[in-house]
């Protein structure tokens, strides 16, 4: 899977976390932590939810419906936070879409 | 002096495995004394810093040097360092790494490489780095880290007589398949303070870059993450350094003295501990070096008083030392700094281009 081309739009792109980027425990501060090149997040609660979904790769609306079967919430306003959550995190190349 | 509270644990930790480097960059951080070298720390020593960093709290390792690939146990080093669970980064010129080694950094578990970039051609890159040559075994050192799939951060050392290949240098970046490019500018201590006539850029060059870098942030949104470290001489406010004094990271030096950052050696009147004599958490904890500037107990006015006074910390220690000859003094960057009037008359003496002095090299 290569990165999306930087004009290039997907509605149900495919999203997965390219190498060098993993989730860590933090043992010392006792938070779920998101490292990647000179990057180290804490993550509250929705953030761990969405990335954790992530695995090997999956698409938008599946990754919409997990969460809001999971958090008994409406799908129209789940999708809006994921998508904004993972547009922020693309435009660092934390998570990449691709189309297949 | 009342007892500071505990500082919150750091998340980086800069670990300079050695001072030797094949490159002589006429702007590179280490000391300009080099001559005095004490032995490096062994193998099972970094292992050890490495855990007790880990267990400190520090998320993010960076191996740097000089140029750690000179280091002959580079993958060992990664391997414990990923023992001890933190995310290991390389910080590299990418001399000395064959495809025989990256695949064993591979092997160890090495999460990412930053290499350096002197130029965008050979020319300049050898001249900036003193090394004929240089840049030909760089570029097929990038491919081989990108054909393994590493992820790669291009660092660009800017300055003036580099800054007007910045659109070009950006694209090289993207070409190359860099996930990052980090246009950093020099900043001035050590070696760049010596040859800062030859290397300060002008302020049309730096508003120039700013367009640029504007530009190439649209052209290679979600393709290219770039962070731009403008010429702080030429800004208002000073840089947030190190996100204030001993409060995010950490250096250790090659002979094993733990360091604020890496220029804070220039200060005169700090002591520093070494992780052979003290555990690194004491020395983060309560080291002389690390409390001195904590908090806002040492700062004069303007900045004690300064709506800013969280935001950029009083600016830089190493910078008030090396312009102003004071570490207690506000950055000289300030435009409220005492000093300023300093940084302005080196503004306005800049040498013209077919006078600008020869570098020195580090060497």
């Amino acid at each position: 899977m290569t990165p999306a081309r930087a004009d290039a739009v997907f509605a149900d792109p495919l999203i997965r976390m390219p190498r060098g980027v993993r989730l860590h425990q933090d043992r010392v501060r006792g938070l779920p932590a998101l490292l990647g090149p000179e990057r180290a997040l804490m993550l509250d609660e929705i953030g761990l939810a969405i990335l954790s979904e992530l695995g090997e790769g999956v698409r938008l609306s599946v990754l919409i419906d997990r969460l809001a079967a999971r958090y008994d919430a409406p799908r129209d306003e789940i999708a809006g936070d994921v998508r904004a959550f993972l547009d922020v995190m693309q435009v660092q190349r934390l998570v990449d879409y691709a189309d297949a | 002096m009342r007892d500071l509270p505990p500082p919150p644990a750091p998340i980086a930790l800069l670990a300079e495995l050695t001072y030797r480097c094949p490159l002589a960059c006429p702007y590179c951080s280490n000391p300009l004394e080099l001559s005095a070298r004490d032995a490096e720390l062994d193998t099972a020593t970094w292992a050890r810093v490495f855990g007790e960093a880990a267990e400190l709290g520090v998320l993010q390792l960076h191996l740097s040097g000089g140029e750690p690939a000179s280091r002959r146990d580079l993958v060992e080093l990664v391997a414990a360092a990923r023992q001890a669970d933190l995310y290991v980064n390389l910080i590299t010129s990418g001399i000395g790494l064959t495809e025989t080694r990256l695949d064993a950094l591979e092997a160890a578990g090495l999460d990412h490489v930053q290499l350096s970039l002197q130029g965008v051609r050979a020319g300049i890159a050898d001249r900036i780095g003193g090394y004929r040559g240089g840049f030909d075994r760089k570029l097929a050192v990038a491919r081989a880290i990108t054909d393994r799939g590493f992820p790669l951060t291009l660092n660009a050392v800017m300055h003036r007589q580099n800054l007007d290949d910045l659109a070009e240098t950006i694209s090289f970046a993207a070409d190359l398949g860099a996930r990052r490019i980090e246009v950093a500018c020099v900043q001035f201590y050590g070696w760049a303070q010596r040859n800062r006539a030859a290397l300060l850029p002008t302020r049309a060059q730096v508003e120039a870059a700013k367009r640029t870098v504007a530009e190439a942030v649209r052209t290679y949104r979600g393709r290219m993450a770039i962070d731009f470290v403008p010429p702080d001489y030429y800004a208002d406010y000073p840089k947030a350094c190190m996100g204030g004094w001993g409060s995010t990271g950490l250096n250790v030096a090659p002979e094993g003295t733990v360091l604020p950052c890496h220029a804070a050696a220039t200060i005169p009147e700090l002591s520093f501990q070494r992780v052979t004599e003290v555990p690194l958490a004491e020395i983060w904890a309560k080291g002389p070096a690390f409390q001195k500037f904590r908090g806002h107990d040492w700062m004069p006015d303007p900045c004690l008083s300064c709506a800013r006074r969280d935001i950029d910390h009083g600016g830089c220690r190493c910078q008030a030392m090396a312009l102003a000859g004071d570490p207690h003094a506000t950055d000289p960057v300030c435009r409220h700094a005492p000093h300023r009037a300093l940084v302005d008359s080196l503004l306005a003496n800049l040498p013209a281009d077919d006078v600008l002095p020869k570098f020195v090299y580090r060497r």
